[in-house]
């Protein structure tokens, strides 16, 4: 029911960002398509923690806010190489542990690890997630584990 | 012109300078592999400053909302399609260039 209610305020609100509609008749129509895409959604089974992991969403916004540092810091570096006339260019590519388990966590981690310029996901196999690194610098950033462990640990809980 | 607007347009003009270095890393680098690395430049801060600099422009309207909600958007996709390639690159047996391979593979382009 929780996840229910905040399927319809966040479809209500898009609707509303969308559109930007004020006409009653509008609106109106626009209730009764969010009212229904959230029944279909209710009737599809498609509405649980995966799609909507409103447990972690506070902790998330945090995460997303290192991961915008992290990005910004690592396409400097890669500015530098590309604008150096004698580029640092060593790939190579590493293989490293994932300490979340779930489907979640490795995907937000795969994700930022590709997001960052520099190192890019290639693979994820069990724990082990193998990255393609622009150079020695980048390949120690994914190899170090500090990205890992800041992925929030709710990405877990399940239900 | 007030303060807002010259922010913007500071914005713009680096977003424009990071997607022009960015065309640069893709035709300096040596192979496939590390030129995702320099698109990459041009997916996440370009686009970024671009976002910026265009909701600083318009402020608190619907259009902003709207630049916000495609930012996002963006965010999820990009390392989606990026690593799709990487993988179908990879599992195509596309070797990745190192150092110490020589530069058959950097020559080929």
């Amino acid at each position: 029911m929780k996840h229910m209610s905040a399927l319809l305020v966040i479809l209500a609100v898009l609707w509303w960002i969308l559109s930007g509609y004020t006409k009653v008749l509008l609106i109106s129509l626009g209730v009764v398509s969010v009212i229904f895409t959230t029944f279909l959604a209710h009737r599809m089974n498609v509405v649980d923690d995966e799609s909507h992991p409103l447990h972690l969403s506070f902790k998330l916004v945090r995460y997303w806010g290192y991961l915008l540092g992290q990005i910004v810091i690592s396409n400097f570096q890669v500015i530098k190489v590309i604008l150096s006339p004698n580029p640092d260019i060593d790939p190579s590519v590493v293989q490293t542990r994932i300490s979340r388990h779930s489907e979640l966590g490795k995907v937000v981690l795969g994700n930022s690890v590709t997001l960052t310029p520099g190192t890019v996901t290639l693979e994820v196999k069990g724990d082990l997630i193998e990255a393609h690194a622009l150079n020695r610098a980048a390949a120690q950033g994914v190899l170090s584990g500090d990205m890992d462990a800041r992925v929030p640990s709710e990405v877990e809980v399940k239900s | 012109m007030d303060l807002l607007q010259w922010l913007s347009a500071i914005l713009l003009l680096s977003g424009c300078a990071l997607g022009v270095i960015g065309g640069i890393g893709i035709n300096r680098f040596p192979d496939f592999y590390t030129r995702m690395h320099a698109a990459g430049v041009t997916d996440t801060l370009c686009a970024g400053l671009f976002f910026g600099g265009l909701m600083i422009h318009f402020g608190l309207t619907l259009a902003s909302a709207k630049l916000f909600l495609i930012f996002l958007f963006m965010l999820f996709t990009c390392p989606t399609s990026t690593h799709a390639l990487a993988k179908a690159a990879r599992h195509s047996g596309l070797v990745p260039w190192t150092k110490t391979s020589g530069v058959e593979q950097g020559a080929s382009k």
